[in-house]
């Protein structure tokens, strides 16, 4: 294509001026052409050798000189470009602009009349310096930068997708703030977020920052498959990183290799290995799927902490109770022993014991115990010798056994039995045998439909069974009451069939024991009869069961244990409710055994190929060379001095912030495709400003803000200057436009007084119309309005549904995936928003009744409401304006008092009903025009 | 090289605010104003001839659209859920025959099915529920589920064969109205609101509605990203008008804001603006002004819009007895037909609903109930007012259907089909589609598109024919490349033009 030094010889000058349309380039269907000095530039390129270098954004960052060390270096680099333009710049804004400029940037908020009065004295050299410190130590400044922060970083309060279960993703969210707040550099910020959970020694909040990797959506629709959920997971995650730190559109290598930048497939699937590595399998749309730690704000920290020494002393003094009461087992055991009534219950002892299928052992003389190969069916006979006597009922003990399952009643699936059939029939010696009718039954517990009475209802397949959706932790008994008593004579025999013949197969009783009363209405006992047994039991021969039943009566039958247990238990229920009330967050956490990482054709999660390692893209500076290659290393790679992505990228979403369009105007794309800085020895001085202080994000911002560049009047002079630069690329004005709509709500909220400046916790629900959520979700999810202060909470703490956003902002990022580019649109839509939306309507009236409060005439309210608003005074013009409006408004107001009382009613703050309505309602009418001004609409 | 194809080059734009600002630079070549309150344009004149403001409605790109177009509107009749077409449209005699046999294994080999139906293998063939009938001269199979439908189907171009590649919902949805099935691509409507603009001063120029039947036990969700914008900026988004009497979030002035008292406070807050304007220059201040006031035109356009009490008994009953209802899917296709009228380019009516898994016997029927006669009675209200010649009316669902079944085939009440997006139909009507054609075919068992299938973007492809645009040549840069919404495929279905 290219010969160095002879642009005749080269194929690629034929090509750019041929006048053949087919072999012309740039093709025709792109619709661009190359200009006549453009052609040119190509042309002496050739002849002075082709020289061509690595893309300039993979070049280490060097630090352009700054000849002049009188001037600021920003100013200096820009107004090297504007001479070279023959641009003149504009002079210096005003202080009311510069102070209104400065606080809504680094603040999201307006200066407050008295910031600005105290701005304006101070007369001293370095008044600019000083009021910048005093905005970057600002709490708010930590919440302004976490909004662009928490966009780039998907963050929501929900997964997304169907279902969009709530998640708790919010100490994530306030760490982010105190990180800002706190000028944690920018590699230890970036370190933490991606790899904290791998640093030695991790700290909680280590840990916690990691919670930005899991910010992405979950997917728990039916129908999907757990690992490609698992996949996506991954992609996202990598993404996400290479956005936010390498400025590189790495999802163009999901499929293929970067078409223009030096990725390849196999490039891309190397740094999903350092995400691959989590226990997440992607199953199901749990919305704090493990790994998650439990992260409560300071206020409930307390409280936990508080219940925890509560529940410690109050499980002491039970212990301490319980002591005293062993000192006094032996005299309240034969107590006991004499006052408990005796058991109506004889235990029977079997003879014979056989099954068809298993064999069935007689242990300790009366408990029948089943083992051997478990068949799905089975049916016993057990053969009893009895006494004479009467019998009036049967009781049937099931007893748990270790070697069931789960130390349960049968060798089932889970430990239950059902038993479908039970006979009883008793062959006296000296007459035909008889079955014995039963006519009613007891059961400690049923399972649903499994009823005592289907164990002999005769249908062979309908029976009892005990299970309660948890592992059994308990015996069971049933007792069945024989239709007549019947007299039995000695030497006769019981014949007792089980038959387990459910579907369920295995669910055969593996362990139980058969007792008999005369009592005229046999019934299950309340535990005498075992307490009866095991205090009858030598202290040497019982069991641990029998100890532990001994145990538990005596306790119980103490009044004050029984009241300092409860006190005890009570204080657990508290911990628990607490820290159900704790939020999880979902954190980073590897596995043990590395997972192996592939190359996905086509992307999809089951088309594997060639295995990958762990390993960044051979055109980027490599891994440090020592220690584990993982996301630590990562992180760290990303914020080593050699990388020459990472400052740069920063520093332009910085510049983005406050200029509105980064210098790079692509802060998603620094790769080939993406825009080459129109000033990029800027971008290179600020990037190396910022790594050699240290990473230090308030440095950069104070640099950039101190410079004339930023200080500049945004007035467009002429037509033919915004002609000539229409973008401000060339920074000869200053930034003016529209700020972000949570920033309009924050500001509206600030200049009504109404904001409520309480930092994170929970996310809250601001106005919304109703409808909105259950309109999008067939009515499956309901929105709350707020009460009290948190409808006045800053926008950063409004609860965000991802499939169906917070209505009262427009233009923001959609919270799905990352971005890092503003929208600034300019619709009826927005205008409809700030003119009506009740959020705005009642900071008008709130504003109007401080300004009506604040000053008894209207020239100095004038004053005040420039003030808040636009951090200046009102121009005669404009005061000229607002005069005739409120006093139209105040004449039509006059007129119909109902309406001045309906528009004052909007909004759930009191309302100063001492104010003169009328006048209240005309002043809040021309508040809410002031709100929708375009000065007050726009950063200028 | 680079530097000098960026560096202050309109035509190399910042993808989020140039185009009001290219916009803006046109100003200055003295485009004419329109739809501005008297006394800006009053002010305006005042600092400077040459600056005039930009109108408020969207004129679209320049060179387009790029040839004449065949519709100047859609109406797209969106069914969420995926309609079976084995039940609807594309009858398959086969089927009866083959009633309750396993699906023959020779149409499985390399499928995909969603997980509920995971392994297909030895699930049994399901005859339609209801029979089907001829219809009108062009003679199309219609089932007696659609019988308004069936009564116009000489209007319509029923396709046959269409393919898509998703076998889920949402990303079915994405890839039909986006071209992707990862959200993020901006959707049909956006792409020409972008390109085409809308000559609507009082409305936006896409209009997107949702709708579900009443007792619908699917749970399918309206996410946003339906008529997003994706990386085109939001204003091109569809509106979404919400399901009740105040479509429009926040238009309704607050209580005790009479009309005439907000026309004389945005008169004022102009009159600022413009104040504002001589002193700072910035021309996108013009725009908020205009924006304002197209925002007050629709305070009195939208309620007007949704009063129907000028429609006519007669062309009321076309719609069905719900067209009453806000929130219905009848409801939505008057409106459709009302912001079409109003110079409203593109209206996306959706309906939910129609995911039959288990629910063939049961909510199928409501199903078409709720939406057959009032789909039906739009086109017939369209070509009544003659608009039906310059408006498109599609029809139809993100995939098909199986012709085999979900569930267990004694159990009819419990009948269902699962996702099947190897073939299924769609129709249109109107707006330079060849009327009364079926075009193109499944398989004898309704399985596979065999005779002239048309993927998802050769479907997008004629659509945007039909508008006058090359699909090739709408292309939006962003993150380093041109995206189209057919991405890097499509081929216009000519056969069906007319």
């Amino acid at each position: 294509m290219v010969v160095a030094g002879d642009p005749k010889a080269s194929a690629l000058m034929d090509r750019v001026t041929t006048s053949d349309p087919d072999d012309r380039m740039p093709p025709k269907k792109l619709g661009r052409t190359l200009s006549a000095s453009q052609v040119t530039m190509l042309r002496r390129w050739i002849e002075q050798g082709a020289v061509w270098g690595k893309h300039w954004a993979f070049e280490r960052i060097k630090r352009p000189v700054i000849a002049d060390a009188k001037t600021h270096p920003v100013d200096y680099l820009v107004e090297q470009r504007l001479n070279d333009e023959k641009l003149t710049p504009n002079v210096r804004a005003s202080r009311e602009t510069r102070i209104r400029r400065l606080s809504l940037d680094l603040t999201g908020l307006p200066a407050t009349p008295e910031q600005v009065d105290s701005f304006l004295a101070d007369t001293k050299p370095g008044a600019w310096e000083r009021l910048v410190d005093r905005t970057l130590a600002s709490p708010a400044y930590g919440e302004r930068m976490a909004w662009d922060w928490l966009e780039a970083a998907r963050y929501a309060d929900t997964n997304g997708y169907q279902g969009d279960n709530e998640r708790t993703m919010w100490p994530w969210r306030d760490w982010v703030v105190r990180a800002f707040n706190a000028n944690l550099p920018y590699d230890r910020f970036t370190i933490w977020q991606l790899a904290g959970d791998l640093l030695p020694d991790a700290t909680q909040e280590q840990v916690l920052a990691t919670g930005f990797n899991r910010n992405h959506m979950i997917n728990g629709e039916g129908g999907r498959i757990a690992e490609e959920n698992r996949v996506d997971y991954v992609f996202d995650m990598t993404e996400t990183m290479g956005t936010i730190w390498l400025g590189l559109t790495l999802n163009c290598c999901r499929c293929h290799d970067h078409k223009f930048d030096p990725l390849l497939q196999r490039d891309y699937y190397r740094f999903t290995a350092f995400f691959n590595q989590t226990p997440v399998n992607g199953g199901g749309g749990n919305a704090q799927t493990p790994p998650v730690i439990e992260f409560g704000s300071a206020a409930q920290a307390a409280k936990a902490k508080a219940a925890q020494a509560t529940a410690g002393q109050a499980a002491a003094a039970v212990q301490r109770r319980a002591g005293e009461l062993e000192k006094q087992q032996a005299a309240w055991e034969s107590k006991t022993a004499q006052d408990t009534p005796a058991s109506p219950w004889r235990t029977l002892e079997p003879l014979r014991a056989k099954a068809n299928k298993q064999t069935l052992e007689i242990l300790d003389r009366d408990r029948v115990y089943a083992s051997g190969a478990n068949p799905p069916k089975d049916e016993y006979e057990i053969t009893y010798g009895l006494g004479p006597g009467e019998i009036r009922g049967f009781k049937l003990d099931a007893i748990r056994h270790p070697k069931m399952t789960h130390g349960g009643l049968a060798r089932s699936d889970s430990g239950n039995f059902v038993l479908t059939d039970i006979r009883f029939r008793l062959n006296q010696p000296d007459g035909p045998g008889a079955e014995l009718e039963i006519s009613g039954s007891q059961a400690t517990f049923e399972q649903g439909p499994f009823k005592i009475e289907k164990a002999y209802d005769k249908q062979a397949d309908s029976g009892w069974a005990v299970w309660a959706g948890k592992p059994i932790d308990r015996d069971h008994a049933a007792v069945f009451r024989l239709k007549q008593p019947v007299r039995v004579q000695a030497n006769a025999e019981l014949l007792v069939s089980l038959t387990f013949n459910s579907k369920h197969p295995q669910h055969n009783l593996g362990h139980f024991r058969l007792s008999a009363t005369d009592a005229p209405k046999p019934a299950l006992d309340k535990g005498e009869d075992a307490l009866q047994r095991a205090l009858s039991t030598p202290h040497e021969h019982r069991n641990n069961e029998q100890k532990k039943r001994i145990r538990e009566a005596l306790l119980a039958s103490d009044p004050q244990w029984g009241k300092l247990k409860k006190e005890a238990s009570d204080a657990e229920a508290k911990i628990k409710s607490l820290s159900k009330g704790l939020p999880k967050v979902m954190v980073m956490k590897d596995l043990d055994k590395p997972r192996p990482t592939y190359v996905l054709t086509r992307g999809l999660y089951n088309q594997k190929g060639e295995e990958v390692q762990a390993a960044v893209p051979p055109a980027l500076p490599p891994l440090a060379s020592t220690g584990s290659t993982n996301r630590l290393a990562l992180a760290r790679w990303l914020v080593s001095r050699e990388h020459p992505l990472t400052a740069r990228v920063t520093v332009n979403r910085f510049w983005q912030m406050l200029f509105g369009i980064g210098l790079v105007k692509t802060p998603e794309d620094f790769g080939v495709q993406g825009e080459v800085p129109v000033q990029r020895k800027l971008l290179d001085w600020l990037a190396v400003e910022f790594i050699e202080s240290g990473w230090d994000v308030k440095h950069l911002l104070r640099t950039i803000v101190s410079s004339e560049a930023y200080q500049r009047s945004s007035v467009i002079a002429t037509p033919a200057a915004y002609e000539r630069d229409p973008q401000n690329r060339l920074l000869a004005r200053g930034p003016r436009f529209r700020m972000p709509s949570w920033m309009l709500r924050d500001q509206a909220l600030a200049a009504a007084g109404l904001l409520h400046p309480e930092i994170g916790g929970a996310p809250v629900k601001s106005y919304q119309p109703a409808g909105v959520w259950s309109e999008a979700t067939f009515g499956k999810k309901k929105y709350q309005v707020a009460k009290g202060q948190d409808l006045y909470r800053r926008s950063l703490y409004t609860f965000w549904r991802r499939i169906v956003g917070p209505t009262m902002f427009f233009d923001t990022a959609k919270r799905q995936i990352c971005e890092v580019k503003p929208f600034r649109t300019n619709t009826p839509m927005h205008a409809l928003s700030t003119l009506n939306d009740i959020t705005y309507v009642e900071a008008a009236r709130a504003m109007a009744e401080s300004l009506l409060h604040d000053a008894n005439d209207d020239a100095a309210r004038f004053r005040i409401a420039g003030k808040r608003l636009l951090g200046r005074e009102p121009s005669a013009g404009e005061v000229k304006i607002w005069k005739r409006s409120l006093e139209r408004t105040a004449t039509a107001f006059a007129a119909e008092p109902e309406a001045a009382r309906h528009f004052l009613s909007h909004g759930a703050s009191e309302r100063d009903e001492s104010l003169h309505m009328e006048t209240h309602a005309a002043w809040a009418a021309l508040c809410l025009n002031l709100l929708n001004l375009d000065e007050t609409l726009n950063k200028e | 090289m680079n530097a000098a194809w960026n560096i202050l080059d309109p035509a190399a734009p910042a993808p989020v605010q140039d185009r009001q600002l290219a916009i803006n630079r046109r100003q200055f070549f003295g485009r004419s104003a329109t739809g501005i309150g008297a006394f800006a344009l009053a002010g305006l004149l005042d600092r400077d001839k040459l600056l005039a403001a930009p109108p408020a409605g969207n004129n679209g790109l320049p060179g387009l659209p790029h040839f004449p177009p065949k519709a100047k509107r859609i109406i797209y009749l969106f069914q969420n859920g995926a309609p079976t077409h084995i039940d609807l449209f594309d009858y398959k005699p086969a089927l009866h025959k083959l009633h309750g046999t396993p699906v023959p294994e020779e149409y499985l080999v390399g499928k995909r099915f969603s997980t509920m139906t995971g392994n297909p293998s030895g699930k049994l063939m399901l005859q339609p529920i209801e029979p089907f009938k001829q219809h009108g001269k062009s003679g199309a199979w219609v089932s007696a589920l659609m019988p308004h439908t069936a009564r116009i189907a000489d209007e319509l171009c029923f396709i046959k064969s269409m393919h898509t590649e998703a076998v889920n919902h949402a990303p079915a949805i994405s890839f039909l109205l986006s071209g992707a099935e990862i959200p993020g691509r901006p959707t049909m409507g956006a792409w020409l609101n972008y390109g085409l603009g809308s000559s609507s001063q009082d409305l936006p120029g896409f209009v997107a509605m949702t709708s579900v039947s009443k007792g619908t036990s699917c749970g399918q969700i309206f996410y946003d990203f339906y008529w997003g914008s994706g990386f085109l900026p939001t204003r091109f988004q569809g509106a979404k008008f919400r399901g009740s009497k105040d479509p429009v979030l926040y238009l309704s002035n607050p209580k005790g804001m009479k009309p005439e008292l907000r026309r004389g406070l945005l008169d004022d807050l102009a009159e600022l603006n413009q104040l504002k304007y001589q002193e700072a220059g910035d021309p996108e201040i013009q725009t908020r002004i205009a924006q304002y006031e197209m925002a007050y035109r629709m305070q009195t356009s939208v309620p007007e819009l949704t009063d129907f009490s000028d429609e006519p008994e007669h062309v009321l009953a076309l719609y069905g007895p719900q067209v009453r209802e806000p929130g219905t899917f009848a409801y939505n296709c008057l409106m459709a037909r009302r912001l079409a009228e109003r110079g409203v380019p593109f209206v996306q009516c959706m309906h939910a609903g129609w995911d039959q898994h288990n629910s063939l016997t049961t909510e199928l029927y409501t199903q078409c109930k709720d939406t057959d006669q009032a789909s039906a009675g739009l086109v017939q209200d369209l070509k009544m007012r003659g608009m039906l010649d310059d408006t498109l009316v599609i029809w139809g669902g993100e995939f098909g259907r199986t012709p085999f079944i979900q569930g267990n085939i004694k159990n009819r009440p419990r009948w269902g089909r699962d996702h099947h997006p190897y073939t299924f139909t769609v129709w249109m009507a109107g707006g330079g589609v060849k009327p009364g054609i079926s075009y193109g075919a499944s398989d004898e068992l309704g399985f596979n598109a065999v005779d002239q299938p048309v993927h998802v973007h050769d479907f997008q492809a004629t659509v945007m024919q039909l508008l006058g645009i090359n699909h090739e040549q709408l292309t939006y840069r962003f993150q380093g490349r041109y995206f189209r919404l057919t991405d890097v495929h499509g081929h216009v279905v000519k056969d069906i033009l007319a």
